[in-house]
């Protein structure tokens, strides 16, 4: 379970969003975000439920279209995003849906079954997702990154449903990820348990707004 | 291109795997041309004369009936969102989306079809004029369903409203698919639902994939 | 991705924003609606009493004056709800998707009195109601897709997303009415060749044309009325819910 990841090549991304507005109808959530992301940072996204942690993802996916301002370095094809909703078709098998989002994101990085063994469901290949508890579904959705290297990882709420040993793990897939120069913007109300803190940045929303 | 292939096969195996969903609507379909008899009577002239008109309006309505499927599954579990950081383009996306949906709903029906010639004493030169036109003409069906699934697809009544809105659209598919039966028309409906139907095919995945956007915004 | 969407506003969306549309618009509501009474007055005199019977309808012609005008505006409306689709997928104007939500009710009922009208017309030349003479099933067609785009707007909580979607939906729509009436026209020839109207439309002599003319101008007139009524309508219901809304969250704030 401890075995470093398999090192590959490096990303060398760069992030940066400036005079970020967002409305959700005519309510505004934030406005004027300003910040940048170097290879290796990472942004923690806090603050009380209905800030707008979730749609700053959305919008830095490309997803929600911002009212105004810039995100530069954010291509379609450069992120992954995890949030509440898996993606997942319980009645394909664990690796089966590994193996369709692999094919769609690009196969650029574990094999499916290394990425199963590196989340800890690595024996559950053959079986439909949807006999998963929700705590190995959201092992087999962390999987999903692991499956294609994208430089970007926005997360919303990554450790819902983890056990200790899960949330973990997630701190050891992300300072894997920011060791080949990884950016990952995680929005979240748990401390994560990543080993360097140097180049944690904590974007608090909700107060001044 | 691989990722258009998995896509495909992906939604193809969930059919398979959701318990034949393409059967009922198959069954569906037959149901529809089983009722028409006791509606306007067995008289075997009459319903050879109108037979292509009830193979197509089954056709119609079975199509209409597994709309909501299209992209409602992907778009509850996330699939959808997650598909748009994809290597393809999202209009690729809703491509590969219709073309696994006329497989698994319109190609059931055409092979249905026998069935229904049988039942409505179609003549084989009928037969065979009905299913060519069904195979013309089912991708444009299938596109513009596509269209309404999309703009439908974050409502809860989706599944109604769809159907109202695509069937006044579809009219002209309907009118030249049973017009290339009439012997009075000739070639021209031929060669209009072709047109139609390459152009309503080429152009929907845009439009469904700009309605999808606006959708998850 | 780069995103860059400050705009810089010019005197048409100043002019436009909505605050400064219910301002302005409201000098517009008695000018017109003068202007709609006097042209209803002398259309419906001249319609009445100064325009001949015809040969062969006797009075039943008169109908004309009110079927044609309905018949001109079910296109009409269409064409303004196009237009403001347009505005809202390519300006993303917040009056436009107003526009287009103040005009489906509008145009659905412009469509079933030019229906309603034309089947009253009908019933002596035809000798029914209802004949699927092209023109006739063209508007039953443009009726459902009216009555489509209304149920679609009623779906939608959001009513900013409805506006893109239906705007979507418009201009599908838009594209597909001419197909529409092309293939309907083309399924009329091949079922009924001899149809009640020439492809020029009927010559009409002056007697009929002025008062025709003049009912045309009091209908469009009377849309635009009721346009402009039922935008700031709409806008002012939008601002109530908005308030609402605002005090429901700080009710949660505090």
């Amino acid at each position: 379970m401890n075995q470093p990841l398999p090192v590959s090549e490096a990303f060398h991304p760069q992030l940066s969003v400036s005079g970020l507005t967002v409305r959700r109808g005519e309510r505004l959530l934030f406005a004027d975000l300003q910040f940048e992301l170097r290879p290796g940072g990472v942004l923690l996204l806090r603050g009380p439920n209905g800030v707008g942690k979730s749609t700053l993802l959305l919008a830095l996916a490309g997803i929600v279209r911002p009212d105004a301002g810039t995100i530069a370095g954010a291509e379609r094809t450069e992120l992954h995003l995890l949030n509440y909703q898996s993606g997942l078709k319980g009645r394909l098998t664990v690796s089966e849906n590994l193996k369709f989002w692999q094919a769609m994101n690009g196969a650029n990085g574990l094999t499916v079954a290394a990425a199963l063994d590196a989340v800890g469901i690595g024996g559950l290949g053959v079986l439909e997702a949807g006999y998963l508890s929700s705590g190995q579904l959201r092992r087999l959705a962390l999987a999903r990154l692991l499956v294609s290297a994208r430089p970007i990882w926005l997360l919303d709420e990554p450790s819902a449903a983890l056990d200790a040993e899960g949330e973990a793990l997630l701190g050891r897939l992300i300072d894997a990820h920011r060791g080949r120069g990884g950016i990952a913007v995680v929005a979240t109300h748990h401390d994560l348990p990543l080993t360097d803190q140097a180049g944690v940045e904590t974007l608090i929303l909700g107060g001044a707004a | 291109m691989s990722a258009f292939r998995a896509l495909i096969g992906r939604d193809l195996k969930l059919a398979f795997r959701a318990g034949g969903e393409a059967l009922t609507l198959v069954l569906f379909f037959v149901m529809v041309a089983v009722i028409v008899p006791f509606a306007i009577g067995p008289d075997r002239p009459q319903l050879t004369r109108l037979a292509p008109g009830i193979v197509w309006i089954a056709a119609f309505l079975s199509m209409l009936l597994g709309l909501d499927r299209l992209f409602r599954n992907d778009d509850e579990d996330g699939s959808l969102t997650l598909l748009r950081h994809a290597g393809l383009p999202l209009e690729a996306v809703v491509a590969a989306k219709v073309i696994a949906h006329w497989l698994m709903t319109a190609l059931p029906l055409l092979l249905a079809t026998p069935v229904l010639a049988l039942l409505l004493s179609m003549s084989w030169a009928q037969w065979g004029q009905t299913v060519l036109a069904l195979l013309i003409g089912t991708p444009a069906l299938v596109s513009f369903g596509a269209l309404g699934a999309a703009v439908t697809v974050g409502l809860r009544r989706g599944g109604l409203i769809a159907p109202v809105l695509i069937l006044p659209l579809s009219i002209p598919i309907m009118i030249f698919g049973v017009g290339m039966m009439d012997p009075l028309a000739g070639s021209g409906a031929t060669l209009f639902l072709i047109a139609l139907s390459l152009v309503v095919t080429a152009f929907s995945p845009f439009a469904a994939a700009l309605a999808l956007r606006v959708a998850g915004e | 991705m780069s995103v860059d969407t400050v705009k810089q506003p010019n005197w048409f969306s100043r002019l436009a924003h909505p605050g400064q549309f219910l301002a302005w618009s409201r000098y517009l509501i008695w000018p017109l609606a003068i202007a709609t009474g006097l042209s209803f007055a002398i259309g419906l005199w001249f319609a009445f009493f100064n325009s001949p019977e015809d040969y062969q309808m006797g009075d039943m012609v008169r109908v004309m004056y009110v079927h044609v005008p309905n018949a001109w505006l079910s296109q009409l409306v269409y064409g303004v709800m196009a237009v403001s689709a347009l505005g809202t997928l390519v300006w993303r104007h917040p009056l436009a998707d107003v526009a287009n939500k103040a005009a489906a009710p509008l145009g659905a009922v412009f469509t079933a009195l030019a229906l309603y009208t034309g089947s009253l017309w009908g019933r002596p030349t035809w000798g029914t109601f209802w004949e699927w003479d092209g023109r006739m099933t063209s508007t039953l067609v443009l009726l459902l897709i009216y009555l489509g785009i209304i149920a679609l707007w009623r779906a939608f909580d959001d009513q900013l997303k409805a506006g893109r979607i239906i705007a979507i939906v418009t201009l599908v729509g838009a594209l597909n009415i001419p197909v529409i009436k092309f293939s309907v026209d083309w399924w009329n020839t091949l079922h009924q060749p001899a149809s009640v109207f020439t492809k020029d439309g009927p010559k009409m002599p002056g007697s009929i044309l002025t008062p025709l003319l003049v009912m045309m101008l009091a209908f469009t007139l009377l849309f635009a009325l009721l346009q402009v009524v039922r935008m700031r309508t709409e806008i002012l219901r939008r601002r109530a819910e908005t308030l609402s809304r605002q005090a429901a969250l700080q009710g949660v704030a505090k």
